[in-house]
């Protein structure tokens, strides 16, 4: 089946079964591979993206439940890389294999989003779905605050209707 | 070994291969180590500066990244040691992942936190034999003496004619220099480093940010089928039938077959079984295959292992904890009369599961394979072994096994362990198309290499005066005969042995039929929880301050100079504990958490530890809140580390710490593989969960001693005094002593 997307502000088109989750259509069809596979059922957070401006686990997103809903995904966070998250989790150095961190900064896109300056309670609730296997999460938590201070108005609309 | 050969059994879909003499293949952390040992350790270079570093004419420096990056930032540290010597600015270089060579990097693998101290000098003297062939062109240039040149940040200085020339400029002439005995080059005076030392950002962090940074699971080949492989849930079985017709008309699927080895015979499993048996799908995208699959019906033989239990594991240690031991491995003085004669004796029985690795990134790799040869990308911790696997598997020569390395989604362990690597070559060969194979999680969970369970049974004597006379441990854990499974060996020179007169170590094994191997730091993540919160209970028992106590036990020690190996561990042994830097190290932790000092509201503790392993000393106090319904809230951890004379990137090495501290905590609380009928019963994160981020202790702080020793590892000995820590701050706060592993079994959980 036939299914047209707005991913990172560019409509593109693809021809998969309407039960294939987002995650796969992303990676396997669309090559784009920033959202990774960590568990398939919504456990671990690491195929986070935006749709329609919420953080949702793409996993278990069926490509049939997207609509016109705009996807964002790690790649299309900003043009260049200096979304404030971006910025502050290469400021503290956060990762360390760097497998979950698309998501985590996705997460945290959505709270800064409609939280511009979160507490410690609202960063573990936003963020406690995201599973970190190194255990980064003091410097998560850390990176969320210092790009609350970054960005005055975090932006996390696409790159499209950015501009 | 006998290598493996492929032929077609059945034309349609049966594959069959040949048994390796022996009935197995053993790499792994095993090989890791050999490799290790083939450099020589820590102090003898074998490689050649031109490997390792690229001058652009512009004076663009590449620098050569040779090991496996599994997170734990090997892949800027090494490059940092290199930059130093070489003498450039940090800014000025781009660093490139190696493929797997030894031919060219010597060693190339991540086990055993090992890549510090073998690294260490060799990756220094490669750098500086660098600076000095730039040094060589450039006197040659201005035939000058070599001797009235010096460098500065990729400029050859000649300040007596005030000229210089950049490294660029000088890159041609370099090229065409022969390497200088890498023994003879001088190193720099640490006073004058500039990079190491200092904190450098991880060189991917950019990449990681953006969703550039290539995974294994990332890599594209043109033309590649993605794959999945069903294998039996008990460890070993082999299909009888499938439904493969219908599978193969599924939308999207390409291909289906049966992969058949002939059934792994052994008592105890080893680490690295190597190709298993199952059923390959491959379709258009990982999707389309993981859909076939669950229509996918098929019927196994699931041989002799799908009777065990860990209830029966279990039922078998507790008596074998009441018969005599099956053997000694080690006694000093006696142990039996001086417990017969102590004033008092504590005895308890400790027990810990098996736990999986569970990387984020599940297992998988890419192959292709090309006209009797293979190419294949992978995040393996051991590509020696893997490659070697690889060839076997297939039955060609190692040099017709082209590796890459990519980066991988964590590691623990899990990629010591190359069966995944064998599984995607021996499909992409038998497919005729270069495949991607990506394991479910569920296949991640139920086919891992277990941290091997183990039960202790302890008894220790205190003399009148509360001191530790006698120590006396039942070790049972799973073997054969005098055998231990892969991980789950307990060495001679287990502490507190050499620290008390009478010592005995007894040990008892049974038969395992899952897959063990060597979990971020093997065998002290248990061991370091058994033997440390014991102490406290001695501790306790003796009426004595938990520091205190532990200081006596280290006074009483054999002198360093007649330490024994550490314990457990195979190949080179690395140097045993030194009492004095565990003493350096248990005293800073007091002094920085204040211990003793302070007043903590009812219901709040402390608890202390120290383990040495891997070479490095690690002292943890663990400050914990537990409220009436046994919910737990680490408040804060201070960990105190002594892993030599330099923190080479301290950002890096803190970030390494503090993951490990979260890592052991999930390992304390949550985290428990058991068996059912043969299978593993857990198969996703919500079975077997780590911690999450509103759980995690809001602060740990960490304090580096520096001591006039080589620089160490800090991938794993940061683990394991974690648990005993925390459960002896538990102690503190409840007066609740919690013997088994994971906690939650006791009805604790995290607040």
């Amino acid at each position: 089946m036939a299914f047209e997307l707005n991913v990172n502000g560019r409509t593109v088109s693809v021809d998969v079964p309407a039960d294939m989750p987002l995650l796969w259509a992303l990676r396997d069809v669309l090559h784009l591979h920033g959202a990774k596979y960590g568990c398939g059922i919504g456990q671990c957070g690491a195929c986070t993206v935006l749709l329609g401006g919420k953080a949702v686990r793409a996993c278990l997103t069926p490509i049939s439940a997207v609509g016109k809903q705009t996807i964002t995904t790690i790649e299309g966070l900003s043009p260049d890389g200096t979304h404030p998250l971006q910025l502050a989790w290469q400021e503290v150095d956060v990762p360390q294999c760097g497998y979950c961190q698309a998501g985590q900064i996705m997460s945290a896109a959505a709270l800064l989003a409609r939280n511009p300056k979160p507490g410690d309670k609202d960063i573990e609730a936003a963020m406690n779905g995201n599973l970190c296997r190194c255990g980064t999460y003091l410097r998560i938590r850390s990176a969320v605050h210092r790009a609350a201070e970054m960005g005055s108005a975090p932006r996390t609309q696409t790159p499209a209707n950015r501009e | 070994m006998t290598p493996q050969q492929s032929q077609h059994v059945d034309r349609r879909s049966f594959l069959k291969i040949t048994a390796l003499a022996g009935g197995g293949v053993l790499f792994g952390f095993g090989a890791a180590r050999e490799a290790a040992a083939q450099v020589g350790g820590p102090g003898q270079a074998t490689t050649d500066p031109h490997n390792f570093i690229k001058v652009a004419p512009d004076g663009a420096v590449t620098i050569v990244a040779k090991n496996p990056e599994v997170g734990q930032g090997i892949r800027t540290m090494l490059p940092m040691l290199i930059a130093e010597e070489l003498d450039v600015s940090w800014n000025s270089v781009k660093i490139e992942q190696a493929d797997f060579d030894d031919t060219r990097f010597a060693s190339q693998n991540a086990g055993g936190s090992t890549a510090t101290p073998n690294n260490w000098l060799p990756m220094r003297q490669v750098g500086a034999a660098g600076r000095q062939l730039f040094i060589t062109a450039a006197a040659q240039t201005w035939n000058v003496p070599a001797s009235q040149c010096a460098t500065s940040a990729g400029r050859v200085i000649h300040a007596a004619s005030n000229r210089s020339l950049g490294y660029g400029e000088l890159a041609a002439k370099v090229a065409a220099l022969p390497a200088p005995n890498l023994a003879e080059v001088k190193l720099k005076d640490p006073a004058d480093y500039k990079i190491i030392g200092h904190t450098q950002p991880g060189t991917d962090v950019k990449a990681i940010t953006t969703g550039k940074a290539v995974f294994a699971i990332d890599i594209e080949v043109p033309g590649m089928l993605y794959a999945v492989f069903e294998k039996c849930r008990v460890f070993g079985g082999t299909v009888a039938k499938a439904n493969l017709e219908e599978i193969r008309k599924l939308p999207g699927v390409k291909q289906a077959f049966v992969v058949e080895r002939p059934p792994i015979t052994d008592t105890v499993l080893p680490g690295e079984t190597g190709l298993e048996n199952g059923i390959a799908i491959l379709a258009e995208t990982w999707w389309h295959a993981q859909s076939a699959r669950k229509k996918l019906l098929v019927t196994w033989n699931e041989g002799p292992r799908a009777s065990q239990s860990s209830a029966a594991f279990a039922q078998r240690a507790d008596e074998m904890s009441k018969q005599a031991p099956q053997r000694t491995i080690r006694a000093d003085g006696d142990a039996e009369a001086a417990l017969k004669n102590a004033a008092k004796v504590v005895e308890a029985a400790y027990s810990y599961p098996f736990i999986a690795h569970a990387p984020l990134e599940p297992q998988g790799a890419t192959a292709r394979w090309n006209n009797g040869a293979v190419e294949i990308w992978t995040n393996s911790q051991a590509p020696a072994g893997g490659r070697r696997l690889v060839a076997q598997t297939l039955g060609i020569p190692e040099k017709d096994v082209q590796v890459h390395m990519v980066r991988g989604g964590g590691g623990f362990g899990r990629r010591l362990t190359n069966d995944y690597m064998a599984e995607a070559a021996y499909i992409a060969k038998q497919a005729g198309a270069p495949v991607k194979l990506v394991w479910a999680r569920e296949d991640d969970m139920t086919h891992d290499t277990y941290r091997p369970g183990g039960f202790q049974y302890l008894r220790a004597g205190l003399d009148g005066s509360g001191k530790l006379v006698a120590w006396r441990n039942h070790f049972v854990s799973y073997g054969d005969g005098e055998r231990f499974v892969a991980a789950g060996a307990m060495g001679p020179t287990e502490f507190p042995q050499r620290f008390i007169p009478n010592y005995a170590l007894h040990a008892s094994v049974q038969p395992l039929g899952i897959r063990t191997g060597s979990l971020r730091a093997p065998s002290s993540n248990a061991f370091a929880f058994v033997i440390q919160s014991f102490i406290d209970e001695l501790a306790r028992a003796a009426k004595k301050d938990p520091v205190q106590f532990r200081m006596e036990i280290l006074d009483a020690g054999a002198a360093p100079a007649d330490a024994a190996p550490e314990a457990g561990r195979g190949g080179a042994a690395p140097p045993g504990m030194d009492a004095g830097r565990m003493k350096g190290v248990l005293q800073l932790v007091a002094e920085k958490s204040n211990w003793g000092k302070r007043q903590l509201p009812k219901g709040t503790g402390m608890g202390v530890a120290f383990h040495f392993s891997h070479r490095g000393y690690f002292a943890e106090v663990a400050e914990v809140a537990v409220d009436s319904a046994n919910k737990i809230k680490v408040n804060k951890v201070w960990v105190a580390a002594d892993v030599g004379s330099h923190i080479i990137n301290p950002g890096a090495g803190e970030n390494m710490v503090e993951g490990a501290i979260i890592d052991g905590l999930s390992e304390l609380m949550s985290q428990e593989i058991t068996v059912e009928s043969g299978r593993v019963v857990q198969t996703n994160y919500h079975q077997h969960a780590m911690m999450r981020l509103a759980q995690a202790p809001p602060e740990i702080e960490i304090h580096f001693l520096k001591t006039n020793f080589p620089p160490t590892g800090l991938g794993e000995p940061a683990l394991p005094p974690v648990l005993p820590a925390v459960a002896n701050a538990v102690f503190a706060a409840t007066g609740k002593r919690v013997r088994a592993l994971p906690f939650s079994k006791s009805g604790f959980a995290w607040a």
